[in-house]
């Protein structure tokens, strides 16, 4: 017989459970995302998406469960882990210029006291271009519009050049324009064989963006390929029936409209 | 009384107040890029016991051992608000404010305590509450220089350590970075900035010697490192002159004159560094105020010829008036736009000329 023994999954993530003081915040989460696939994670506000992300970083303590990147733990393959916080999450008033941000992506393989280089420098400036921002390079950060600060958080991933990119809500706040760029360049990773997982808000994109989805509220209701997961059913579970969800007329299935 | 302070004393004077504030400028900047200014103030305040213990247990004013004595005890308060913060649910600016005075209190009870059993003669401490410049002699400055240089030269080689550290953290330990170390570090360092100015400045105003000179950096530029030497620059030039203004015979204990010259360079790089000062915002403001009426008052009247479809159709100035509110100084801003070429005078009123409106043209495609 021939057995044949497939490849681990990209992120292998079983009863994870966080807990902030007595209150969980996640609860006993089972989650495989397949090589190679752009998941979004969607759940209501307060679900605990952004934990979900940072306890897969290891930047918090979780009460239980095990979590793998291609069969290891987190310590053992970091370098093939970038991760893009959400955009609020620093002070866009430091005192620093857009290339200078992105090449902080490169600070981990650098290694101590080393000061980065023309190499660093020309994969930043590589990067920028790839999110269209050749042209700020030498701007200085708080100068940035939202879609322009997300862009340059995108490029700083970008150059950690990894397998797999955990992002945070990389569209909030961004114009149309841009959310169609970023969008083009998640799908451009995928291509190359990258895994994305990303924290997403908006329902109505999930089925054109996304080919896999996670529906999170404290537990994991579902996930899967988004024609099987992404269904009236679980959105009802997750949102608790409160939300009125209109699926588009060319998505996949029976039109639904979920309403209180 | 001009003999007393020979070239030598004032020397050393600016010597040592110019260690002091190049030192806790340079790093203060990062305290107060890390939005931790008051904790400068917990460390100052908290180093005071210390200096009172190591007094009772050399028995003398050892420049070295006080400061190491202070060093410790500031370092010990700083691990201790750090791990209360992590641990339970005070907040940290509490655990600041708490921590502040409680060891400032432990410091002015043993104070107390050394100036009964010693006598007046030993007195001497007091000067570390407000900062005694005029005592300093060479082994103070070497005792100042050595670890405060030591401090910017570390954080130099860290720099870029510590500039993610200030920026973003979070990401910095993705990066398998680790940055609680990199923290406890610049804390170190900035422990160090602190005891080597507590002589001069003194263990009650020095916090206003990390964060005024950093502030004052700040608004001149947008980019780290020339924010580290102009902050340094400024603390060193505070430093002088304070300095020597209070050993020159006036008497006025230094740290409060220190800290008065540092307010100075503050309110002027508030009110006139270029961009963030407050006299360009107020400037640019009404700039674009201006253009901004200007903007309206060519609109108004391409709108008013176009009720007659004819946009170069002159208009009497009450009927642009009468497009605005009476406050709207029409008559000025017309006088303005006419010596820009871009309206003109007509026997029946105002004109917009083919320059006026090729710029109406422009600013509706802007305006939509």
């Amino acid at each position: 017989m021939n057995i044949r023994v497939s490849d681990p999954a990209a992120i292998e993530v079983r009863d994870l459970t966080v807990a902030y003081r007595d209150k969980p915040v996640l609860w006993d989460i089972d989650l495989t995302v397949p090589s190679g696939v752009l998941m979004a994670v969607v759940g209501p506000n307060g679900a605990g998406k952004t934990t979900f992300v940072k306890a897969l970083l290891d930047l918090l303590k979780i009460s239980a469960g095990r979590i793998r990147f291609f069969g290891s733990p987190y310590e053992a393959c970091r370098q093939d882990i970038a991760y893009v916080p959400q955009r609020g999450s620093v002070d866009w008033d430091f005192p620093t210029s857009v290339l200078d941000v992105v090449m902080m992506g490169r600070y981990g393989q650098l290694g101590w006291i080393r000061r980065p280089g023309r190499r660093e420098r020309e994969r930043a400036r590589e990067a920028l271009r790839r999110v269209g921002m050749e042209d700020f390079a030498h701007r200085q950060i708080r100068q940035l519009s939202g879609g322009q600060q997300q862009r340059v958080f995108l490029a700083r991933a970008l150059v950690q050049d990894a397998r797999i990119y955990l992002m945070d809500e990389p569209l909030q706040g961004v114009d149309a324009v841009t959310e169609r760029a970023i969008i083009d360049l998640l799908r451009e990773l995928r291509e190359r064989g990258r895994t994305l997982l990303v924290v997403h808000h908006d329902l109505q994109t999930v089925t054109e963006y996304f080919d896999h989805v996670m529906l999170l509220n404290v537990r994991r209701i579902a996930s899967g390929p988004v024609d099987e997961a992404f269904t009236p059913d679980n959105l009802r579970l997750a949102y608790g029936g409160r939300i009125a969800f209109l699926r588009s007329a060319d998505a996949a299935g029976p039109s639904d409209a979920i309403a209180p | 009384m001009e003999q007393l302070f020979s070239d030598y004393t004032l020397r050393m004077v600016a010597l040592g107040s110019a260690v002091l504030g190049i030192v806790s400028g340079g790093l203060g900047t990062y305290a107060v890029l890390r939005g931790q200014s008051l904790l400068g103030d917990a460390i100052s305040h908290a180093a005071l016991p210390g200096i009172a213990i190591a007094f009772l247990l050399t028995g003398g004013k050892t420049p070295l051992a006080l400061m190491i004595g202070a060093a410790l005890a500031g370092w010990l308060a700083t691990l201790w608000i750090m791990s209360v913060t992590g641990t339970t649910r005070i907040k940290y600016d509490s655990m600041l404010a708490l921590t502040l005075s409680v060891f400032f209190g432990i410091g002015l009870v043993l104070l107390t305590y050394i100036r009964q059993r010693a006598g007046a003669a030993q007195a001497g401490l007091d000067t570390f509450l407000f900062g005694q410049a005029s005592s300093l002699v060479r082994r103070d400055v070497v005792t100042m220089a050595v670890p405060g240089g030591a401090a910017l030269l570390l954080m130099a080689l860290f720099w870029k350590e510590l500039k993610l550290l200030a920026f973003d953290p979070e990401f910095g330990r993705t990066l398998g970075l680790p940055m609680r170390r990199v923290d406890l570090f610049l804390t170190a360092l900035l422990v160090v900035a602190i005891v080597i100015g507590l002589q001069t400045v003194g263990v009650v105003l020095m916090s206003a010697m990390i964060v005024a000179p950093a502030a004052a950096g700040r608004q001149w530029t947008d980019t780290l490192w020339k924010m580290v030497l102009l902050s340094a620059g400024f603390g060193a030039a505070a430093g002088v002159t304070g300095a020597v203004l209070s050993s020159t015979g006036t008497g006025l204990p230094t740290g409060p004159l220190i800290v008065l010259c540092m307010g100075v360079i503050m309110v002027l790089s508030l009110l006139f560094a270029p961009n963030r000062g407050l006299a360009a915002r107020h400037l640019r403001a009404r700039r674009s105020t201006g253009r901004f009426q200007l903007e309206t008052v060519l609109l108004d009247l391409y709108a008013l010829g176009m009720q007659h479809n004819d946009p170069l159709r002159p208009h009497p100035r009450g009927a642009v008036q009468a497009m605005r509110a009476k406050e709207v100084p029409v008559d000025r801003l017309l006088d303005r736009l006419e010596k820009d070429g871009l309206v003109r005078r007509a026997a029946s009123g105002w004109a917009l000329t083919d320059a006026g409106l090729r710029n109406v043209e422009t600013l509706k495609e802007e305006r939509t």
